[in-house]
């Protein structure tokens, strides 16, 4: 099994008052830095280490030395041996964690929400955003749902255009909120032309979406809030996860976006991560994508025919058949993306989207198969 | 609310269409419970229809949505003026059978455009608000006047630095009265030329009569020649079809394929333009055009299901109309209609037109049609009482006969046509050749896409999207 990187690791941590939000330097980055030393802390033998002036901060023995890298950006909370990575140099995807709430309740949520007050977490991102690297190509917001946060998120954004004028943005939300204009019109601004925002849809009709959410209501809400996006210029991405509520309407739903939402720049068609609600809710979701392979063919290809940038998540090539792997793209974080022991040998798996880590056997396909060669000369000829 | 029209398909068939350009292809049994208000909710179309919009939801979102999309495909209707019509001269070096008054002898006088009303069509063109336009030379046969659109295509090059709209230029052409200096400036100018090709040899030299009888011969010569400077596929052609061609679909069909060319517009003869005398002996009935307008399709969907890929001009077009949510950029095929909002013909004589046939029309005598002269500004022209006398035709949503067709959505309206034919814009489509051609096109295409052939879906998806047909991904559904 092969597994990447954690999101944290246990470390001594000394010299923490609450909570600090630091970024992690190599000795030569240190020398030419323009950040203040309050917030970086420089790696030495053993670990990681601040400026006496700021208080002393030291990291040592730490459980995985690899999870630290120079340019990460880390949290640390006094009296707590845990060390979390907020922001990784050079990993596929890093994301912002906007908020636990949501206003949705989604059977199939891998990050199922929580009624907490955590607006605390707008003033972390704050911390976080001038302490990315100013080269990070994309940078992900998610939550729950961002848009909880009003005002806090037109700050958010507003931090990210001034600190990472040339990062794009990609703002997952259920876009129900932008059904209010002026809400709407105030986040579309702060995020400018970088940013990208990812609505799911899944359905064409209001019933299915309303219970695939568990809210009703949501569907008339979320259409509401797409205009609004379009009205405004926004850049839009439709996201539909793929589960057994879903895939029966998926063909007209592809042309319900043609014809009605033509200004979106992308879909992306998602396979099920078995993560928070999911697995609780398997037995109304469950369908293996062997079975729903000729649903999706026909999507991708209407969408496909009319110009409509479509992508295809979280399937592993094996259960694709050929004609869709130009669509399918690797889209499982590092951190969570591993390929079973079986994937060993397989020719294609260097361009596979692999595995959630969360997969167990009763989430995967019965078509999951080594690729070899002779597959492809065979397929060939 | 909803139109409803009946298909001709294996079962009892009607195609439902709405305002938002949505349509169903529905069994009459459910077409007369969604009328009724009586369709079950737990019916295997109901969702589909919903979606659609074809069951009403008072409280339903994305209402801003759907008005965006009723919008998007009327665009076209304020967006001004797009085609811009030039006849430089009305003398031709051929005397068609079928075109009588929108040509003059060689040698004729007074039949040509003079610099000054040039300039001032140039004006006029470039009064319209749109971004896009279209400069197209007709004629008579432009090319005798190959010196004036020299100057009129440096005159909007040169404005057109600092107006910077984005200028398309075409020319229909006999061809040969081109050699190779007026080709290089085609091809240096970006001019795309059409020509007539009628189909086999035999055929078109019996319709097309040039002065040494070898119209054919000159014609695929010149068309080489053509192709050699400004590209193949600089040259675009399209078959007039007589009443000789309808008995010969796939002849004329092959023609093309054989010259090489990409697409081709099977276009019936105009009922413009030439003597009733002419009409009795090469015309026909539009129900004989569908007719062969079927075959010659059938013809043309087997080839490009067998790798020869050739597209239907005007099946395209009413594809586009048909597949995408956007407006049309066809001005001959809109509601409102192109004439005037869409094109505009500055005619020879300094008379402008609404369109071509309007001019025609006038050659014949009919004087209801100039908006007035090059001398009027763009405002007077669409402001003239003539504009205001064809608008009453020109939204064919309004007009009886059209607003309870199913085919209204993706049609147009054409004032013009009726006001020549039946007297005035408005007209009757009980007895409209215009309604006749365009029902009998949708009934066969929609019947096609009732049909989903794999090879057929593929073949309309490439035409209604512009793409290469190898490109086109199959789909297991048609959207219906």
């Amino acid at each position: 099994m092969t597994l990447g990187l954690a999101n944290s690791t246990h470390a001594k941590v000394d010299g923490v008052d609450d909570i600090r939000i630091l970024k992690l330097l190599s000795v030569e980055e240190a020398a030419i830095t323009y950040l203040h030393p309050y917030w970086t802390l420089t790696q030495c033998e053993g670990g990681w280490v601040g400026t006496q002036s700021e208080g002393g901060i030291a990291i040592s023995d730490v459980r995985d030395p690899a999870v630290l890298a120079p340019g990460n950006v880390i949290r640390l909370r006094s009296g707590a041996s845990v060390v979390t990575v907020l922001w990784r140099r050079g990993a596929r995807t890093n994301t912002l964690f906007a908020t636990e709430r949501c206003n949705s309740l989604c059977l199939m949520c891998s990050q199922p929400p929580r009624v907490v007050d955590d607006d605390w977490r707008v003033a972390e991102m704050l911390d976080i955003i001038p302490l990315v690297d100013k080269a990070e190509a994309h940078l992900g917001i998610t939550g729950g749902e961002p848009t909880l946060l009003g005002d806090g998120l037109t700050k958010v954004l507003d931090a990210c255009r001034r600190e990472l004028p040339e990062t794009k943005l990609h703002v997952l939300t259920n876009g129900r909120n932008f059904r209010m204009p002026n809400d709407a019109a105030n986040w579309i601004a702060a995020g400018g032309q970088m940013t990208t925002w990812a609505v799911p849809l899944y359905a064409d009709v209001p019933d299915i979406h309303d219970e695939v959410v568990v809210a009703p209501g949501a569907f008339d809400e979320t259409l509401d809030g797409l205009y609004e996006l379009a009205r405004n210029g926004a850049r839009v991405e439709l996201r539909v996860v793929l589960h057994a509520l879903t895939v029966p309407r998926l063909r007209q739903l592809s042309a319900f976006i043609y014809r009605r939402l033509p200004f979106v720049d992308h879909v992306a068609l998602m396979g099920l991560e078995p993560m928070g609600f999911a697995k609780g809710n398997r037995d109304r979701l469950w369908i293996d994508p062997a079975d729903y392979v000729d649903v999706l063919s026909d999507a991708v290809a209407f969408l496909a025919n009319r110009s409509v940038n479509v992508s295809l998540y979280n399937l592993p090539l094996c259960v694709l058949p050929r004609h869709l792997w130009p669509f399918a793209r690797q889209s499982i974080s590092e951190w969570k993306n591993n390929f079973p022991q079986t994937c060993g040998p397989c020719v294609v798996k260097a361009h596979c989207a692999g595995f959630f880590a969360s997969a167990g056997p009763a989430w995967r396909s019965r078509n999951i198969q080594t690729i070899s060669l002779g597959d492809f000369t065979h397929a060939m000829a | 609310m909803f139109r409803s029209t009946w298909l001709s398909l294996t079962n009892d068939s009607v195609l439902v269409s709405n305002d938002l350009g949505e349509y169903a292809i529905l069994p009459s049994q459910v077409t007369e419970a969604l009328t009724a208000g009586r369709l079950s909710s737990d019916h295997p179309r109901y969702r589909d229809l919903l979606a659609k919009g074809f069951v009403n939801r008072p409280e339903r979102g994305g209402q801003g949505l759907e008005r965006s999309v009723a919008h998007t495909r009327k665009a076209s209707a304020w967006q001004g003026p797009s085609l811009h019509i030039f006849v430089v001269t009305l003398r031709c070096d051929h005397a068609c059978a079928y075109c009588q008054v929108s040509r003059a002898s060689l040698a004729a006088t007074g039949k040509d455009m003079s610099i000054e009303h040039a300039n001032l069509a140039v004006e006029r063109v470039f009064e319209s608000p749109s971004q896009s336009l279209t400069i197209e030379f007709q004629g008579g046969e432009p090319a005798l006047r190959f010196d004036l659109i020299r100057h009129i295509i440096e005159t909007v090059e040169t404005r057109n630095r600092t107006e910077g709209r984005s200028i398309n230029f075409s020319m229909v052409s006999t061809l040969h009265q081109l050699g190779e200096a007026e080709l290089e400036f085609c091809r240096d100018h970006s001019i795309h030329i059409s020509t007539s090709i009628d189909g086999p040899p035999a055929v078109h030299n019996a319709q097309r009569h040039n002065p040494s009888k070898d119209a054919w011969e000159r014609t695929t010569r010149q068309l080489d020649y053509a192709r050699s400077i400004v590209g193949h596929q600089g040259v675009v052609a399209m078959p007039t079809i007589t009443r000789t061609a309808l008995a010969m679909p796939k002849e004329i069909v092959d023609t093309y394929v054989d010259l090489g060319f990409a697409s081709i517009f099977l276009r019936p003869i105009s009922p413009y333009g030439f003597a009733l005398k002419t009409r009795k002996a090469i015309g026909y009935d539009m129900e004989a055009y569908i007719a062969f307008y079927a075959e010659a399709l059938d013809y043309i969907l087997a080839l490009n299901a067998a790798g020869v890929e050739i597209v239907e001009s005007y099946s395209a077009i009413l594809l586009r109309h048909i597949f995408t949510p956007f407006g049309s950029n066809y001005v001959d095929l809109r509601s409102p209609a192109g004439a005037g909002l869409g094109v505009l013909v500055y005619n020879y004589d300094g008379q402008v037109y609404p369109a071509d046939e309007a001019r025609m029309a006038a050659e014949t005598g009919d004087a209801r049609f100039a908006l007035g002269t090059v001398n009027d500004t763009l405002d007077q022209l669409l402001g003239s009482g003539t504009m205001r006398w064809l608008a009453t035709g020109a939204v064919a949503e309004t007009l009886p006969g059209c607003s309870d067709c199913a085919f209204v959505p993706f049609c147009g309206a054409d004032p013009v046509y009726h006001a020549t034919a039946q007297g005035d814009p408005i007209g009757n489509r009980a007895t409209s050749e215009f309604c006749q051609k365009h029902t009998g096109l949708f009934k066969i295409l929609f019947e096609h896409i009732g049909r989903a052939d794999p090879d057929t879906l593929r073949t309309f998806q490439a035409w209604a999207f512009q793409r290469p047909r190898q490109d086109i991904h199959l789909t297991g559904f048609a959207e219906a």
